[in-house]
């Protein structure tokens, strides 16, 4: 390290009551944002769960779906249609919706229910326990053992309950990606039993699940859906379509992006005060170094040194306190949605950037303005 | 060759403007030699310090030039005067100026660090000059753990530790005891002032006197008196 940065840091370290106060306006930015961000993220990982779990590589739907689980039906010849495309390999029907469970206690449960199409299965969860060929057996379903598990009173294999007056049997557990937003459990059966089972509209194709031959017929399909007045979006189109409706159209993206928006500016007035009067207290010092011959751009590096050296140990410290905090969290609370993504650590360090960026500008200027004069002259 | 180390010529400086004007310095010059000690005396508020920290290239003047080695410093650009505090000129200020997050040591070694010495070297040679002022043994102390004289001391060695060719002086004995002020000035021209360099010292302490080889008075910002000294000529 040059020796005008050394001292630059202990003129920053040795001040130890400012610099702790430093520290602690950056790090409680840094928690704040990271916390409302990953708790956001969380959200949107989970409300796209279904989508994730099916796993299908391309998605038709009504162009009104703007989230997995409430589904518009569609009628039969799109189906037939898609199996007439170029390029697909193989087409099939997923059924979505909703029912009431009536559990061994007699209570009763909400719960989704996912009708994988009889001849392929397309989309089947990974089991933990059974046998996937039992969803063919009487009354089979599958229980998904997730974070909301317990709500149906934690079933195992042949466990058996009452769904709109059927009688529903568990013959396997499931185990998926990402747990559901609504919090409530998911069941797979197949496609044909859940739509007897479970009350529809004159159409019951939730969804057309298409494997595409390669990705290059990708585009291709979706122009031929496009035609029919459907929309076909591929795992990531329909993850993104579902977040952009949570994070636009409902109150919960507005709120979070004006949580962490509050954040950043708390935490950058916080910082930017702490290190403007940082700044102020040291001007003195600042114009006896230019007295002694410090040129500007060194007392510049100086400062942006001491800036950057804050907000990098500031932001390592907010993040280590936030994912031991949401780390904790989730041992207690099992539903909890919180997580930390690579996008969320590059935001908050964006937002460390900008506000040693704007404290230091604020310090540099200061600093080119003294007149060492100003000061000696007591 | 001539002997002037730094000149001042008709160098004028003001504050504010219109009703508020103060005119600091009035229409000063003067030349300071190599080997001697000039003094310059003066009322509080006769613009001795306004006049110093223009010859040092602290404080830009509003006329006149300040001639070193032959060329203005008040034409050259920010970064050449910033590097002619650095490598020419020694600043003693009035309060001393130390850094108390910085030890004693790092406090004279840096001029030597903003020569781009390296950080050992640099605090290495800032104790040989902390030896000098005598004060090695503080090293690792911060400044104020120090008494006034010896920080005095302290700003000397960081004022003298980049070797520059004139070394000025603001006020140096003002917040010393009269003796502390005797030894600083003695020990300075006995143990700094040689040929090669020159000391402009700021005072209104007679006590001190005695070392001056010129004597220039200012009153209300003009250069109203000059003497030489001259129980010191050989
Ligand atoms: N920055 C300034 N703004 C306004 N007036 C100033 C400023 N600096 C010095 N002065 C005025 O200039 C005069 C000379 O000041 P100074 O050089 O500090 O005197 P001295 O060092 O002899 O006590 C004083 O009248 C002082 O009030
Ligand atoms: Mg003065």
């Amino acid at each position: 390290m040059s020796g005008i940065l050394k001292i630059a840091l202990k003129l920053l370290v040795n001040d130890k009551s400012k610099f702790t106060a430093l520290l602690v306006g950056i790090t409680f930015a840094v928690f704040l944002m990271v916390m409302m961000t990953s708790m956001f993220s969380g959200i949107l990982t989970r409300s796209s769960s279904s989508v994730y779990n099916i796993g299908a590589k391309i998605w038709v739907m009504d162009p009104a779906v703007n989230n997995a689980t409430s589904s518009i039906p569609m009628p039969d010849y799109v189906l037939s249609a898609a199996r007439g495309i170029r390029g697909v390999k193989y087409a099939v029907p997923l059924f979505f919706g909703t029912a009431q469970v009536k559990l061994k206690s007699g209570a009763y449960q909400a719960a989704t229910v996912v009708g994988l199409d009889d001849a392929t299965l397309y989309g089947r969860p990974e089991l933990i326990k059974g046998n996937i060929n039992d969803i063919y057996g009487d009354n089979a379903f599958i229980v998904v053992k997730d974070a909301e598990y317990t709500k149906l009173e934690k079933p195992d294999v042949g466990t058996d309950f009452e769904i709109n007056d059927y009688r529903g049997v568990v013959v396997g557990l499931a185990k998926v990606a990402s747990s559901g937003l609504f919090g409530i459990p998911t069941i797979y059966t197949t496609y044909s039993r859940a739509i007897t089972y479970i009350p529809t509209t004159r159409f019951t194709t939730s969804y057309v699940l298409i494997e595409p031959k390669s990705d290059s017929d990708i585009p291709y399909i979706q122009q031929q859906i496009q035609k029919l007045g459907y929309q076909a979006l591929t795992r990531d189109q329909f993850v993104k379509k579902i977040s952009d409706f949570y994070t636009f159209k409902t109150g919960m993206g507005m709120n979070i992006l004006l949580m962490t928006t509050i954040s950043f500016i708390v935490g950058l007035s916080i910082s930017g005060q702490t290190f403007y009067t940082f700044i102020l207290e040291n001007l003195e010092k600042f114009g006896a170094l230019k007295a002694i011959g410090a040129k500007g751009k060194e007392l510049i590096s100086m400062i942006l040194f001491q800036a950057a050296f804050t907000s990098f140990i500031g932001y390592g410290l907010g993040v280590g306190l936030a994912s031991t905090f949401m780390i904790l969290a989730r041992l207690r609370l099992p539903d909890y949605a919180a997580q930390i993504t690579f996008t969320i650590l590059g935001f908050a360090f964006l937002m460390v950037l900008i506000i040693a960026g704007v404290s230091s500008y604020i310090g540099v200027r200061k600093v080119l303005q003294i007149q060492p004069f100003d000061i000696f002259r007591g | 060759m001539s002997n002037v180390a730094i000149r001042a010529e008709n160098l004028v400086k003001w504050f504010g403007e219109e009703d508020a004007k103060t005119v600091a310095v009035k229409n000063a010059s003067f030349a300071a030699e190599y080997g001697q000690i000039h003094y310059i005396v003066g009322p509080s508020g006769s613009g001795k310090t306004t006049l110093l920290s223009m010859i040092s290239g602290i404080l830009k003047p509003n006329e006149g030039s300040v001639i070193l080695e032959g060329e203005d410093i008040w034409g050259m650009s920010e970064d050449r005067i910033a590097d002619i505090r650095l490598n020419k000129i020694g600043f003693v200020f009035q309060d001393y100026h130390l850094f108390p997050r910085l030890t004693t040591a790092e406090n004279v070694a840096i001029p030597l660090i903003l020569k781009k010495m390296g950080w050992n070297e640099a605090l290495t040679v800032a104790i040989e000059y902390l030896d000098i002022v005598g004060l090695k043994e503080r090293a690792q102390l911060p400044p104020y753990k120090l008494s006034g004289g010896e920080q005095q001391r302290v700003a000397i060695a960081r004022a003298i530790a980049g070797k520059p060719d004139i070394l000025i002086f603001d006020e140096p004995t003002a917040s010393l005891d009269g003796d502390t002020g005797r030894k600083i000035v003695d020990f300075v021209k006995t143990k700094i002032l040689n040929e090669k360099s020159c000391i402009i010292i700021v005072t209104h302490d007679s006590r001190i006197y005695e070392f001056a080889d010129t004597i220039m008075k200012m009153e209300d910002g003009k250069i109203i008196g000059f003497e030489k000294n001259h129980s010191h000529e050989k």
